[in-house]
């Protein structure tokens, strides 16, 4: 009977119009105290002094001294090693993550046609995904692709003489695409879970208009699934670029053979942690931030004209 | 009843037909998932039979059958180092674990509050939780750095595990913020007219019905920080507080790849709890990802 009485939100005691505004806002505060604490003090407050940091020469030891613009002008206009890291790290997006989406594609649509066995298909190939970005798994392609490897061994059957891919500047980043490209489960799982959400009597209906399996895919199946191919996309592209592990592994921490596995992540990383160069490496955060803001912005600007919404 | 029999050998041949064709392509396509699924795990079976080969083997043998088994590598490479395996396994361990307490605890009062408190501000502060998603962590890396290490915490694993109990991983906030969404409120208003504070609610009836999106959250985390190389790699200076990403990677280096099979033992033994997860757990993991877009 008392509930019936008091139809105010019980979250909040019985009390003045203010104490109950206090209580009701405090409760929301109490539960977000330990979100606000690492929001303030380890992602929004260290952002802005790593904005600050980058105008500074700043080696750990000494007090950071302003220098302006130095960094950024220097990283635009004489620092080779920062050019070659961009080169590297934009190779390896553009190829790594197109070819690791198309190949998810291809399976789930496999997988999705009703096949037998598909719980033991998907979890073969989703295991790679969670295994890979170990370091035993770094370790593992190191030697696969080493001049006396597995693969050259293989090859070695058809008479083929394989170069030693990780050492060779021309082939080591195509290794690290070949293990992102690998790690296709996760994005194979969401593309399969969007392919379920197509309605089947879609394709029943075009069937009967005559159209061939080729003209569905494009006409309905992939109209249907770009909103999953955006999101993917966008996950995948932003994980690229912050790929760090196996080019450290590979590479054994240098980025070589001659820079040609140095992604972006672990020029930053030498800078701040080999040469304790903190001012310039939080200028180079700073670009990476600029670069993935705009890359999301811009897929977010172009989404319109090819990603298809119900509604 | 003949009548039923004759239809059958009546079918118009090219429903037949059609029909053995859809049977031929879903051979094919058996015959090449099959394929596919062989080369998919061939690297890691071919790792594992490595580990039980002599050591001068492994650079000539593409097969997966050893010519003869050995264990020497697994103690071998365990006190390959001069801090052993073990060591580097329970900090792994610590670490991963106290992140799952960390991680579930922080993220899903958050969420609690997100997805049932109401509060001055909370679609504002919401879009920045989603916002912080976006933000590369090498942002706030050096400040972060600077702090730890005025703290005195750099070379211990507080840098590593504190800020998890501070809901700094957005991501999984937002995939409770969904599951919380989805519970009927009826439930807890119910509760609510029996008088029960927000907290008992959150305590007593949000996480106990939320053990699903809770797991996931928890298998996750261990699985990432297990696997996670940087973090240990910047704050973690000497070897015996190493993790076993940190003790392999010194195993790369210290024996300047002499000893494959010791390292592929080891690498092996790191793969384990990833891989008991993966066996016990797959549906969930499997779900968490189709229904949020986890990223591995």
């Amino acid at each position: 009977m008392t509930t019936i009485a008091s139809p105010a939100s019980p979250y909040v005691p019985t009390g003045g119009r203010f104490a109950r505004a206090l209580s009701r806002n405090g409760a929301g505060y109490m539960f977000l105290l330990p979100w606000f604490i690492g929001f303030f003090g380890l992602t929004a407050g260290p952002a802005l002094v790593s904005l600050y940091l980058s105008f500074t020469n700043f080696d750990l030891l000494t007090e950071p001294r302003w220098i302006g613009t130095a960094n950024y002008v220097r990283i635009a206009t004489a620092d080779p090693r920062f050019v070659a890291s961009i080169q590297v790290t934009f190779f390896y997006v553009l190829l790594s993550v197109p070819l690791k989406l198309a190949f998810a594609l291809l399976v789930a649509m496999a997988l999705n046609r009703g096949m037998k066995g598909l719980p033991w298909y998907r979890a073969i190939f989703y295991l790679p995904s969670l295994l890979g970005t170990s370091v035993a798994i770094a370790v593992l392609w190191r030697q696969l692709f080493a001049g006396n490897g597995l693969v050259n061994s293989f090859l070695a059957n058809f008479g083929i003489q394989g170069p030693s891919w990780i050492s060779n500047p021309d082939y080591s980043l195509y290794t690290l695409v070949v293990l992102s490209v690998w790690q296709f489960g996760s994005p194979m799982i969401i593309f399969l879970a969007g392919l379920r959400q197509i309605p089947q009597d879609m394709y029943e209906a075009a069937s009967l208009d005559g159209a061939s399996k080729w003209r569905q895919f494009w006409k309905i199946t992939l109209p249907l699934l770009t909103p999953v191919v955006f999101f993917n996309a966008v996950v995948q592209t932003i994980e690229a670029f912050k790929a760090f592990t196996p080019a450290f592994i590979i590479s054994g921490g240098t980025g070589g053979p001659i820079n040609s596995t140095l992604f972006y992540t672990l020029y930053l990383y030498q800078e701040a942690f080999g040469f304790f160069r903190m001012g310039y490496a939080s200028a180079l955060a700073w670009i990476l931030l600029v670069i993935v803001a705009l890359f999301t912005a811009f897929s977010f600007l172009t989404a319109r004209y090819w990603v298809h919404y119900d509604d | 009843m003949t009548d039923f029999a004759a239809t059958d050998d009546v079918r118009p041949n090219e429903i037949v037909g059609l029909e053995k064709r859809r049977r031929w392509v879903s051979v094919l396509l058996h015959v090449l998932l099959i394929g596919a699924s062989i080369v998919m795990l061939y690297p890691l079976l071919w790792m594992l039979s490595a580990s039980f080969r002599p050591e001068e083997e492994i650079f000539s043998a593409t097969s997966l059958i050893p010519s003869s088994v050995s264990l020497d590598a697994y103690p071998r490479g365990w006190f390959g180092l001069r801090v052993d395996f073990g060591t580097f396994f329970w900090n792994s361990f610590v670490i991963s674990i106290l992140s799952v307490i960390g991680n579930v605890l922080a993220c899903s009062l958050a969420a609690f509050a997100f997805a049932r408190l109401k509060f001055w501000g909370r679609n504002f502060w919401f879009a920045i939780m989603l916002g912080t998603l976006m933000l590369p962590y090498h942002v706030t890396l050096i400040p972060q750095y600077v702090l730890f290490l005025n703290l005195g915490w750099v070379g211990t694993m507080l840098p590593l595990v504190v800020p998890k109990f501070m809901a700094v991983d957005a991501f999984f906030i937002f995939l409770m913020v969904q599951f919380f969404r989805g519970i009927p409120r009826e439930l807890d208003e119910a509760a609510m007219m029996d008088g029960c504070s927000a907290w008992r609610i959150y305590w007593r009836i949000m996480l106990p019905l939320s053990l699903p999106v809770l797991a996931t959250a928890a298998i996750f985390t261990f699985i990432w920080t297990w696997d996670d190389f940087f973090g240990p790699l910047i704050y973690l200076t000497d070897m015996r507080t190493y993790t076993v990403q940190l003790g392999l990677r010194s195993f790369v280096d210290s024996t300047g790849l002499s000893d494959w099979s010791g390292l592929f033992a080891m690498s092996m033994l790191s793969l384990i709890p990833v891989f008991f997860f993966f066996l016990f757990f797959q549906r969930l993991l499997i779900e968490g990802i189709a229904t949020t877009g986890i990223k591995r």
